[in-house]
């Protein structure tokens, strides 16, 4: 059932064992606790070990894992009342881009998001959480009808990015991503966006032009794929860790280029493992979050907004 | 074999290519593979005489011919962090950089001038595919909104020529914040009434057409030019479909309803004249001086 990834062999290993005790010792005399509190300390400590000097490589690894939280988790945990809404009015529903309304710690909120789906059914119905125009221009209808009902705006962007498809470009792609970044920047009720795996490109920044960007602490979030870049830029697909590691995509390096506002802890060994503990957090970190911005007391949102935007780049070193 | 193809045939095509050609008198269209003349061409706005096929051109060339006498005066653009990354791939940003600007005697891929267009005050931003396939960067987008803002101070239109391959990767997550910072600039025209038009031109994909160059009150395109998001080889590799035949061309975009119209190079000025003194009244025009 676990998904393991490479760099997390030694846990695996660790944690078999400590399944091999667990059945071993069922209605045995041996007493085989201490053992198994030891290979459980030894686990932790691996892990710590492992997950405190991630590469961007591994992050990224980690942003993808299929058993990490998606939009749909987020949902079901901190939004009670959700009723989904479908379609953009146009031509059809897009099961990649989910959204709808809700109540968030006792308010009305309007959410959105990616949904890559789980199992190979799942990930097919939800087109692995690459979203068509239609998608975009439901996420404009959405945040329009936020706006006017004075609702906050919550994101949870997990793409790889926009579907590159014929029927994605005949519909116009461009259009509807640029339509749905323009919609980010107009409303006037607080939209927080959150990265909670991956943030890929275009298909992300169209749901992303939030008062606050927060990151889940292994997430990733980049311009264009590590495969993408090494291959336009090295010319060569296995050059994709070097690019990783030049592109500067992890939560702590958007949080110093100041791209992001926060970066939301996840449990020990990532959002996988205990994806219970991942959710409470962003969750707490939501809720301060939409405090901070209205204490802020900003008289127009939409331009306090825009003024973080401007900022954005021009006073790095 | 490797040895001769790659390395003495170069240097024997360069010594000929030198004699033969040495102010660069013919160029070959990449469309139909015929020389042509350079002052040819360049009389004919850079649109080949033999097919019709509408050639990359600069800045410069766009100015002199769009601009009311072709008089204009180039728009400055705030300085940005230069390499804010420290990129390196198999070369260092910072040199690519110098490298670029030494070829194009540009600072960066968006230049922005202001003039008039039929008697009529407009700022006009033109991206540079010559300079690093007119990637968009912290510059581009710094250069759209000084552009927009040199519009709006002066009751003009705002005319963007986009051209590029995308977002300036060596910028990393900075040039995918292009995205919303080019919007602004779209904004701000919008809020202030004034005129936004873009002429899509050859090739345009990427973050920058799912930005500001899709988001024109008017989009025009120059005949065959390529515009997209996704690359038509991106979409080839990765989702393994056929593309249909002049698939992302402007007259494709044209049919699916996704541009005005599809104008001929030499008939650009024109329909710029028309619809910008349309867009801007006169009295408005007046009130802005």
């Amino acid at each position: 059932m676990n998904v393991f990834l490479d760099f997390e062999k030694p846990v695996a290993e660790l944690e078999g064992k400590i399944k091999e005790l667990r059945h071993l010792s069922d209605g045995s005399e041996v007493n085989v606790g201490e053992e198994i509190s030891r290979l459980q300390a030894k686990a932790e400590t691996t892990l710590r070990q492992i997950y405190g000097k991630l590469t961007p490589w591994q992050r990224i690894q980690v942003a993808r894992h299929p058993e990490r939280p998606h939009f749909s988790d987020y949902v079901t945990a901190l939004i009670e009342d959700f009723v989904p809404l479908a379609g953009d009015r146009t031509f059809g529903d897009d099961r990649a881009l989910l959204g709808g309304l809700g109540r968030f710690r006792g308010r009305s909120v309007m959410v959105l998001g990616q949904e890559k789906g789980s199992g190979t059914e799942g990930r097919v119905k939800h087109n692995f959480g690459m979203a068509q125009p239609e998608g975009y221009r439901k996420a404009v209808r959405l945040m329009e009808m936020a706006d006017r009902f004075r609702m906050p705006i919550l994101t949870f962007v997990d793409t790889a990015g926009a579907y590159p498809g014929v029927g994605a470009e005949q519909r116009g792609q461009s259009e509807a991503i640029a339509r749905s970044i323009e919609a980010c920047l107009r409303v006037d009720v607080p939209l927080i966006a959150v990265i909670i795996g991956e943030g890929g490109s275009g298909g992300a920044i169209a749901i992303a032009t939030g008062d606050r960007v927060l990151m889940m602490e292994h997430s990733v979030y980049s311009v264009i794929s590590p495969e993408g870049c090494a291959s336009i830029l090295w010319r060569s697909a296995d050059k994709a860790r070097d690019a990783a590691e030049a592109l500067r995509l992890t939560a702590e390096d958007l949080k110093e280029l100041k791209v992001i506002d926060r970066v939301v802890p996840e449990p020990l060994g990532g959002a996988h493992r205990k994806p219970d503990d991942a959710v409470r957090s962003l969750g707490d970190a939501i809720a301060e979050t939409l405090a901070e911005i209205e204490n802020e007391g900003a008289p127009s949102r939409r331009l306090a907004r825009r003024e973080k935007f401007l900022a954005i780049g021009t006073a790095l070193a | 074999m490797n040895w001769l193809t790659n390395f003495v045939r170069p240097r024997i095509q360069a010594i000929v290519r030198t004699r033969e050609t040495p102010d660069n008198l013919w160029t070959k269209c990449p469309s139909c593979g015929q020389m042509v003349f350079h002052r040819d061409l360049a009389q004919n706005q850079f649109v080949c005489t033999n097919c019709g096929h509408h050639l990359r051109i600069g800045p410069n060339e766009r100015f002199e011919r769009l601009f009311d006498n072709g008089t204009h005066t180039r728009v400055p653009v705030p300085a940005v962090p230069a390499d804010p990354l420290k990129f390196r791939d198999t070369k260092r940003y910072s040199d690519r950089l110098k490298d670029t600007r030494a070829k194009t005697g540009e600072e960066e891929a968006v230049v922005v001038a202001e003039g008039t267009i039929g008697g009529r005050a407009t700022v006009m931003a033109v991206q540079n595919f010559a300079f690093m396939g007119g990637s968009m960067g912290l510059a581009a987008g710094e250069a759209l909104i000084a552009g927009a803002r040199r519009a709006v101070a002066n009751g003009a239109a705002f005319i963007v020529f986009s051209a590029a391959g995308g977002a300036r990767m060596q910028e990393g997550i900075l040039s995918l914040m292009q995205m919303p910072r080019s919007i602004i600039a779209v904004e701000l025209m919008h809020e202030a009434r004034l005129p936004y038009i873009v002429v899509l031109t050859d090739p345009t994909t990427g973050g920058v057409t799912a930005s500001y160059a899709m988001l024109g009150d008017v989009a025009l395109a120059e005949p065959g030019a390529l515009i997209g998001f996704a690359g038509p080889r991106v979409i080839e590799d990765t989702i393994r479909e056929q593309l249909p035949e002049g698939f992302q061309r402007a007259e494709y975009l044209l049919e699916h309803g996704m541009i005005d119209m599809v104008v001929h190079r030499h008939r650009l000025r024109d329909t710029l004249v028309k619809l910008v003194t349309l867009m801007v009244p006169e009295e408005r025009a007046g009130a802005a001086d």
